[in-house]
């Protein structure tokens, strides 16, 4: 069965269609890239699936459950699919500990003793333990960024959502946050990633989907996506984005 | 050594690593003598001349007298120092009471869905309608107008009806304040706290609030000044504080210097908080020029 599935999905920012009917499938512990120019609705589809964007029609389900509140609880979805975002959004006031052991500690109430060793076991993941004191304004970007996913793994969610995380990095810190999500995809986690990074969605994906103007134009492996390309308007994209 | 290394030398840096870095410079007490001397005979000579043309003028023992005689000043003191200090008990009652009811009426305005629209709109009505007051006509209203009505069981005190208005009128401007504040955090903190599975109530005093908060000590600090003296208002409705004090004192004895008392005694209170207020906005404009760098 195929972990998360998308029917019919459609939405409107007022008179304006972001997402029209789109389907898609994301097997488990599969790897799927959204590609596509700014605007072209992959960010908002990739915020559906986590219920940060309500849908105008259409359903979204994961292991066949859907992902309303009558199936998952007010907090369940968000326990199960973790997002990090490209501004990484970690809190400013809050410490490194105090960022990962925030949700832990007031959605589902573990006592701050056992939710900050639970968050060093994660940054223990990333070789990040040292951060844990740490405020957001003393980390470069790619610190924060690894720290915002380690916040997103605090739960142990079986699905990762990550909207064009290394968008705001410095070149040279873009490699080690690619370098954590593969390890993420080697622990079999299922990952949707919004991505500018065509040689890194190329190596990571399992499946590569390319967006334009709301709607799936095609959703092949990576491969064939950037070889040999079936419709014109991924060819002209990839004719773009791709150095010659 | 020959002219042409030395030029060499300067141009190429040492083998041995870059230059040390330059001499931390103290400050240079010669270099500031002849300037500081200048200014400080300029500052001598100007006010000075201020000075001397104030007091030769013919009404000056007639103002000094008045305004500034020693005797009545140090007489007028004991009762206009105990008014001071109601003035600082109840700005430090008030200011409390002003800090939480103003986070309270800006909670309720920023929170979001159609359930809350009547809360919202009775903020909004709430702002429009003490904003657009004056303070002074409130407190006479509240202070003569509600311990006249006689209504049993609450207070009949002028000072604790006097107070409620203050505190009222002052919190439609703080609640502003602080909703400018929430306003000014980010929507992605919204977005991340939300997918962590935080509810709407546990984004705001988590998230956003600490956040707006200090987004918003500077423009609180000046509403924290600006209180400090009008406290004062109070003495219309016949709140013994220093103004009023000050005014027995003048009643009596036809004498001016005791309002001088209660004025210096204001001075002094309110200036260290203004520039405290001023040290807080330095501090902060330096964190976030340090953050944007």
């Amino acid at each position: 069965m195929a972990d998360i599935a998308i029917r019919g999905l459609t939405k409107y920012f007022g008179t304006r269609l972001v997402l029209d009917r789109v389907d898609l499938d994301v097997a488990r512990h599969q790897v799927m890239c959204l590609i596509g120019a700014s605007g072209s609705g992959k960010s908002t589809l990739l915020r559906c699936i986590n219920r940060l964007v309500e849908p105008d029609y259409g359903t979204i389900t994961l292991d066949g459950t859907p992902i309303d509140a009558r199936s998952f609880g007010r907090t369940g979805l968000q326990a199960r699919v973790g997002v990090v975002f490209q501004s990484y959004n970690l809190f400013p006031h809050l410490s490194v500990l105090g960022n990962l052991t925030l949700a832990p500690r007031k959605v589902r109430g573990v006592p701050r003793p056992e939710a900050e060793a639970r968050a060093m076991d994660v940054l223990g993941l990333f070789a990040m333990e040292r951060f844990a004191k740490a405020y957001p304004e003393q980390l470069s970007g790619g610190q924060q960024q690894r720290v915002a996913i380690a916040r997103a793994m605090m739960t142990d969610p079986d699905v990762l959502l990550l909207d064009e995380v290394t968008a705001a990095l410095d070149p040279e810190l873009v490699g080690e946050v690619l370098r954590i999500i593969r390890e993420l995809k080697a622990r079999g986690l299922t990952m949707v990633i919004v991505t500018h990074e065509m040689a890194f969605a190329r190596e990571v994906a399992d499946r590569v989907a390319y967006l334009a103007e709301g709607r799936i134009i095609e959703e092949a492996p990576p491969e064939q996506i950037f070889t040999r390309p079936e419709h014109p308007s991924t060819r002209g994209f990839l004719a773009r984005v791709l150095p010659a | 050594m020959p002219p042409e290394t030395r030029a060499a030398s300067a141009i190429r840096p040492a083998p041995e690593g870059p230059p040390p870095p330059p001499r931390a410079r103290g400050f240079d007490w010669r270099a500031a003598f002849v300037p500081g001397l200048i200014s400080s005979a300029s500052i001598i000579v100007v006010f000075g001349a201020l000075g001397w043309v104030i007091t030769s003028a013919e009404q000056w023992p007639r103002i000094r007298a008045q305004f500034f005689s020693p005797e009545h000043m140090l007489a007028a003191l004991p009762a206009v120092a105990r008014g001071f200090l109601t003035n600082l008990q109840v700005w430090l009652l008030v200011l409390l009471a002003i800090a939480i009811w103003a986070l309270v009426l800006a909670v309720l305005r920023s929170l979001r869905g159609p359930i809350f629209a009547p809360f919202r709109l009775m903020v909004v009505l709430y702002i429009d309608l003490f904003r657009g007051l004056p303070v002074l006509l409130l407190v006479i209203l509240f202070g003569f107008g509600i311990p006249a009505l006689n209504l049993p069981g609450l207070p009949r005190s002028g000072l604790f009806w006097g107070s409620v208005a203050m505190v009222l009128s002052y919190s439609a401007y703080v609640s502003e304040i602080y909703r400018s504040g929430i306003d000014a955090v980010h929507e992605g903190q919204r977005a991340a706290a939300k997918s962590l599975g935080l509810s709407e109530w546990q984004i705001l005093i988590y998230a956003i609030l600490p956040q707006a908060l200090r987004n918003v000590l500077p423009a609180l600090m000046n509403i924290v000044v600006a209180l400090q003296k009008d406290v004062a208002l109070l003495s219309v409705i016949g709140v013994r504080d220093a103004v009023r004090e000050a005014q027995i004192y003048t009643a009596q004895t036809f004498n001016y210097s005791s309002l001088v008392v209660a004025a210096l005694l204001f001075l002094l209170a309110t200036i260290p908080m203004a520039r405290l207020a001023d040290w807080i906005n330095r501090r902060d404009r330096a964190r976030r020029l340090q953050m944007a760098g």
